[in-house]
């Protein structure tokens, strides 16, 4: 299988471990996998910002770099519903690109759910041991379904315990640009999210889109907790990085 | 109603910060949310359920001019009067007509959002009409100051049980009392006689029927049936959206609106009403007026929001918004709040006078997902976001940020040396402990949180030198 990977903005700037992880993933479950060098951003920001035109653009870029391939992953589940679930309607008024858009949405995929779904992964290599509370992310769940695949994956690590948490579907409060417009609310939201993790008692909390994860992490560092590892679901299924 | 949705930020500052307020929204989360889950879930097919009511309202839609016609002339034929209005002002002037022309002096009124949309009891005041608020909620605001509800569905949700008490204990005069059923004997004790002697009921209607003209309310409390049938004038306020073609329909959505609502399969009351009072019947009005409200409903109709007017004001997409479990229905500032306020509310008011509610949402997607008659509220925000910056309506700042970032991410290799220099930069404002404690530009944020610093390098740099190396 001849998979690109689409790093993400946030990934390639924040955590560049999030996408060696998914690397190595892709290459234990037997895919040929290619890093498109010009790669940049999807253009969510913009779309959701109400700026058609810049999204345009960036999607328009997307398209050049990532068509021809049999699957796109993105190890995130907001930037691969930006591409499944939003270019069709961003590409609306250019015939040309919207065939375009609907074939590149048609393999397009999450993380996890390419690694469960497509590729069909027997085990992983990740050496974590302990407790950890999973954190479902708003477009991952309720634009792509994202729920079992993690849980399925984690549930192949022997010395893993998940433990969920009280509203574990509800959103931390992130939402993009939400998290500097109306920051006191955002706050608020991931007090709420921390402390149904940490009402787990779990060691890690784990996720599958950065935003949340910096959002969370922020949050209970700010509160004096530098204990509670926040982990994103590549790095714990990957373990040890070359 | 007086608008102050620009004040969002603001009125949401002081909502985290009041401790009742912060009591009293766990209700929605403790009662609202698994009680909705509950009866969709005993339902069986909720889905299938939820796909008919999206499909009863479009076909209503459609052709809404069709059914409102067919709606006028059913309900003329039954013995009501249809009044039609453009906006608030010509609906509250056709209603204090009827009451001058009436010689009234009393209304009692049934709960009625698009009645609070008007202003409508101001206009009663100003005309020397007394209007008495009789939904128990309602009444609490009324006595209250005449506060504004901050819920469509629970409009004093805001409120503690202990607030109500002392409430009710400094305007009745009566000791003070916590139970809930004596609370509700006090109201009940001053609201009879208010329905014996008013000249006139007014009600706001959650269906229209097309079929048979009637104007339908779903309610808890029995005011409803008292406002809608004791006094000799019922009044019926509504917007135009409200009309389904067939009793057939309402009986699908009749299905949906509670279970959404309020977690129950049905209300304790559902009113049908249906022309005047005939010469055998005990009780019913002598007159029926129903009052059709635009008020920016037909523009809505002609825009990339139509599926907003499917709204059935469930109230179902605010109890499952973070955001308004968060800060509560004041903070909206105006009648509509949640995601359901935050489309319709610069739709309705004017967009220069509610350009906020658009972005106060994290686009979770929880409300589109409960959602009964399927409105894709996330979208729809979206898309009030587009029309602002087509109209030149966001901040100087954020658009020059975003053109500034959209150029550069376009432009691959510029890209990679900006974030790369990003990437140090952020190291190092992270310090040893890796957190950056004050980010620039970046107060909305750590104000309340730590930003996690990244590494110092890209994943294209170590790529790319990875690559080098073998």
């Amino acid at each position: 299988m001849r998979v690109a990977l689409f790093v993400t903005c946030l990934a390639d700037l924040m955590r560049p471990n999030v996408a060696f992880a998914a690397l190595k993933l892709l290459k234990l479950a037997g895919c040929t996998v290619e890093v498109p060098e010009t790669q940049t951003c999807c253009g969510q920001p913009a779309y959701n910002s109400g700026d058609r035109a810049t999204a345009l653009t960036l999607a328009r870029k997307v398209i050049d770099e990532f068509e021809g391939y049999e699957y796109v992953v993105l190890p995130s589940g907001s930037c691969a519903g930006m591409i499944r679930a939003h270019y069709e309607e961003l590409c609306k008024d250019d015939p040309a690109l919207l065939a375009r858009a609907k074939k590149l949405a048609a393999c397009t995929y999450e993380l996890t759910d390419f690694l469960v779904n497509v590729a069909k992964l027997e085990s992983v290599p990740g050496d974590f041991a302990g407790s950890i509370t999973y954190h479902d992310s708003c477009s991952g769940l309720r634009e792509l379904g994202i729920k079992q695949q993690p849980r399925q994956l984690l549930g192949k690590m022997g010395q893993v315990e998940i433990k969920e948490m009280s509203e574990a579907e509800t959103c931390c409060g992130f939402g993009g640009t939400f998290s500097l417009k109306f920051g006191d609310i955002s706050t608020k939201l991931a007090d709420n999210k921390c402390e149904n993790a940490c009402a787990t008692g779990a060691d890690a909390i784990v996720g599958g889109d950065l935003g949340c994860l910096l959002n969370i992490e922020g949050r209970l560092r700010r509160k004096g907790d530098r204990k509670t590892q926040v982990l994103h679901v590549a790095e714990v299924l990957a373990g040890k990085l070359d | 109603m007086e608008i102050h949705s620009n004040d969002f930020k603001a009125r949401a500052r002081e909502a985290l910060a009041n401790p009742n307020l912060q009591k009293a929204l766990k209700l929605v989360q403790v009662k609202f949310v698994p009680g909705r889950a509950a009866a969709a879930a005993e339902f069986g097919d909720f889905e299938a359920l939820r796909d008919a009511g999206r499909d009863i309202r479009n076909r209503a839609l459609e052709n809404l001019d069709l059914w409102l016609e067919r709606f006028e002339q059913e309900a003329i034929r039954r013995g009501a009067r249809v009044h039609w209005a453009r906006d608030a002002a010509e609906a509250n002037a056709i209603i204090v007509g009827i009451a001058q022309a009436n010689g009234v002096k009393k209304v009692v009124k049934s709960k009625s959002m698009v009645s609070e949309e008007c202003g409508l009891n101001d206009a009663l005041e100003a005309a020397g009409v007394t209007p008495v608020e009789t939904d128990l909620g309602e009444y609490i605001l009324q006595i209250n100051d005449h506060e504004p509800p901050s819920h469509i569905v629970a409009p004093v949700i805001h409120k503690t049980r202990d607030e109500v008490s002392d409430l009710f204990h400094a305007k009745h005069g009566k000791p003070r009392t916590e139970d809930i059923g004596a609370l509700c004997r006090e109201a009940r004790e001053i609201l009879r006689p208010h329905f014996l002697s008013a000249d006139m009921g007014i009600s706001g209607a959650n269906f229209l029927v097309a079929e048979t003209g009637s104007t339908v309310i779903v309610t808890n409390e029995g005011n409803g049936r008292l406002c809608t049938t004791v006094p000799r004038i019922h009044v019926a306020l509504t917007g135009i959206e409200k009309v389904v073609p067939t009793l057939e329909d309402l009986s699908v959505l009749l299905r949906l609106l509670p279970r959404s609502a309020t977690g129950q399969p049905i209300t304790n009351y559902v009113s049908m009403n249906t022309g005047v009072a005939g010469s055998g019947d005990s009780d019913g009005p002598e007159q029926f007026h129903i009052v059709l409200l635009d008020n920016g409903r037909s523009r809505v109709l002609g825009s990339e929001l139509k599926e907003m007017l499917r709204c059935i004001r469930c109230g179902a997409c605010m109890n499952h918004c973070p955001v308004y479990q968060a800060v509560g229905g004041h903070a909206y500032g105006w009648v509509y709040p949640g995601p359901m306020g935050s489309v319709l509310t610069p739709s309705y008011a004017g967009m220069e006078h509610a350009h906020e509610l658009p972005h106060t949402a994290t686009g979770c997607g929880q409300c589109s997902a409960v959602c009964p008659v399927r409105i894709p509220l996330p979208e729809l925000m979206r898309k009030e976001r587009e029309m602002q910056v087509e109209a030149g309506l966001r901040p100087w700042q954020e658009r020059l940020s975003l053109k500034l970032w959209g150029w550069s991410a376009s432009q691959s290799w510029l890209y990679g040396i900006g974030t790369a220099i990003a990437a140090r930069f952020l190291k190092r404002l992270g310090g040893a402990d890796k957190l950056i404690h004050r980010l620039p530009l970046g107060g909305g944020w750590t104000d309340g949180r730590d930003f996690p610093a990244p590494a110092g390098k890209t994943f294209r740099e170590l790529y790319r030198a990875r690559k080098n190396l073998h």
